[in-house]
């Protein structure tokens, strides 16, 4: 294996519900390496979700060392972790979760936002994305105009348009049918073939996870299976 | 740097259209409210600023209607302290209509000019008005608002006084125009009290109040006491204040409108404060999984606490400035009408200040629960909230 972008060792998550205490992961390890396309497989609660969020810096681990292109992310105050957040890592899940107040390229501002960039830099990268979507003309459409795949797509502009290191996508084909599906998948490998993007994916579909170069099953917080 | 976040503040107020639409308007009425109840406080408030302190009115002790002999003249002139006395009565003059009440006094021009170097009057004007025995001084303010100009001859129709000959018209003419460059009612007719007694049907020798300078600001206080015992015991018997003491009086009487206006303003600015917090909240509680998916994109609890603030804030602001706008607008509307009652009713520049303080203010209190909930949602708890 190349160089690790990602670093995993013995992590520990768990939650609490009421008096009882749930430990979603526990002590997994694992690396990923850059330009990886991986695809987190297992049943529900086996914590493939709540280790995608912890890569992502969207939670923190109870114990355990999670490093990202060599920083050590389960370190960084909130402020830092926020400010890591937008400039290395790509959202995309899978209810889309666009602002629906907001127009296709609204949404894929966002992110921009957050960046010392000129307006007139921002509306070139936004319109970059879309091209690169293939949604160029649907630029100006607010998301109950579009399609769940045509969403989908804007949801994975939104998530390129900053250039991050990592793309990690929680479900990204669960809401679509089988064709939109494909597409958004079909993208998701340009993306990681041709961009070098880092792919992590979260999915109960083994047809999406032929996709991936590598396939991760978990079970009940730990690694079971690791299939190139 | 904010302006790049306007589109989604100003797309977070579109979201519920109707919701925001009843907030604002809410908002508006309330500085409305507030616009035209610090109108109110100016115009009263301006008679007392520009009342002098150095001059005393003695009035008759029942009543300011009841009558005092043109005799106290000479012996109010007489005591220490004093420089300068005028006569002066109310004449009840109108114009078209007798609705129109125009403040007309006949006063002893010279030594009311003298009292009152307020009174701006070009040299020429004043001397051609000092020369003619039915030439009236009349106010800016009036001149606009009827057109009389100099030199023009006007019938003033009095609802009190009659002339000797039975007719209750007064030929008189423009003879000259003040202005009071610091404020104050430009909207008076000052004739001569000469004229006026030696016209008049009834009531001879007697005036309605005297205005006394003093020579000493210090000493206003035992002129006053001092002219009021002079005619302690007399069938007329005095009271004497000061011009602005007095003015003040009668703010106070009439202030205690505005007084409850401004009991009432506060009212509806606390339940403004109210609504525009449950307004906030209940549309931050709306957006929790948005809140979530903008902290995954990277922006920072205080960035959000910002957003939300600033959103708080937009729409108080936007409100309060149409408000304060129309209170304005209404202002300027209203003000021929009300002016010989509320004289520069208009919205004082403190009070948009003071406005502008409390938009703001209104906002950050307002949002400031609810922006605190969104800096506090945890991002993996506020995405399963969909």
């Amino acid at each position: 294996m190349t160089t690790p972008i990602v670093r995993i060792r013995d992590l520990v998550k768990e939650y609490r519900r009421g008096a009882e205490v749930v430990r979603v992961l526990d002590g997994l390890s694992l690396d990923i390496a850059a330009g990886d396309f991986v695809a987190l497989m297992g049943p529900s609660g086996s914590g493939k979700s709540t280790l995608l969020n912890l890569i992502g810096g969207l939670d923190r681990p109870d114990s355990g060392t999670l490093e990202v292109d060599g920083l050590r992310v389960e370190q960084l105050r909130d402020g830092a972790l926020a400010r890591w957040r937008a400039h290395h890592v790509g959202f995309v899940f899978q209810m889309y979760n666009l602002l629906p107040v907001l127009t296709a390229e609204r949404n894929v501002e966002l992110p921009l936002l957050l960046k010392d960039m000129s307006r007139q830099e921002r509306a070139a990268r936004v319109a970059a994305a879309l091209r690169l979507v293939g949604l160029s003309d649907r630029a100006r459409h607010r998301p109950r105009e579009l399609s769940g795949g045509q969403e989908q797509r804007v949801g994975i502009a939104r998530a390129i348009v900053g250039d991050p290191t990592l793309l990690l996508c929680d479900e990204p084909t669960g809401d679509l049918d089988r064709k939109s599906g494909d597409e958004v998948l079909d993208l998701l490998q340009a993306l990681n073939r041709e961009q070098g993007k880092t792919v992590i994916m979260v999915t109960h579909d083994p047809h999406a996870a032929e996709r991936a170069h590598r396939t991760v099953h978990l079970d009940k917080g730990l690694l079971r299976e690791d299939v190139p | 740097m904010i302006g790049r976040y306007l589109p989604l503040l100003a797309a977070s107020l579109r979201r519920k259209r109707l919701r925001t639409f009843f907030t604002l308007a809410s908002i508006v009425v309330a500085f409305l409210l507030f616009g035209l109840a610090e109108s109110l406080r100016y115009s009263l408030q301006s008679g007392v600023d520009v009342a002098g302190a150095d001059r005393l009115l003695t009035m008759h002790k029942v009543s300011f209607t009841q009558l005092l002999p043109q005799s106290y003249e000479n012996r109010i002139r007489a005591l220490d302290g004093v420089t300068e006395v005028t006569p002066q009565t109310w004449f009840g003059a109108w114009f078209r209509d007798e609705r129109n009440q125009i403040p007309t006094f006949p006063v002893k021009p010279e030594a009311f000019l003298r009292m009152y170097p307020e009174f701006l009057v070009p040299e020429e004007q004043r001397l051609a008005w000092l020369a003619d025995r039915s030439g009236i001084l009349i106010g800016r303010g009036l001149a606009d608002l009827t057109g009389w100009k100099v030199g023009e001859a006007v019938p003033l129709r009095s609802s009190i006084w009659r002339k000797a000959d039975g007719s209750d018209t007064w030929d008189v003419t423009v003879r000259a125009i003040y202005d009071l460059p610091q404020g104050g009612d430009t909207r008076q007719i000052l004739m001569h009290q000469e004229y006026f007694e030696e016209a008049r049907g009834m009531a001879k020798g007697l005036i309605g109040w005297y205005v006394v300078k003093v020579s000493d600001v210090g000493r206003a206080d035992a002129v006053a006491r001092q002219i009021d015992l002079q005619f302690a015991n007399s069938p007329a018997e005095t009271k004497t204040s000061s011009e602005r003491a007095m003015a003040q009086s009668f703010v106070n009487q009439v202030g205690n409108i505005g007084a409850i206006l401004r009991a009432i303003v506060t009212a509806v600015f606390f339940t403004m404060l109210l609504v525009t917090a449950n307004t906030m909240a209940q549309s931050v509680r709306e957006r929790t999984s948005e809140i979530g998916v903008l902290k995954t994109l990277g922006f920072t609890n205080g960035g959000l606490l910002g957003l939300v603030l600033a959103e708080a804030v937009l729409v108080t602001v936007l409100g309060g400035t149409l408000g304060l706008a129309g209170a304005w607008w209404l202002g300027v509307q209203f003000e021929p009408v009300f002016r010989q009652y509320l004289p520069g009713f208009r919205v004082p520049a403190d009070a948009i200040v003071l406005g502008a303080v409390f938009m703001v203010g209104m906002g950050l209190v307002a949002g400031a629960v609810p922006a605190t909930q969104a800096m506090r949602l945890r991002i993996v708890e506020a995405l399963r909230r969909d």
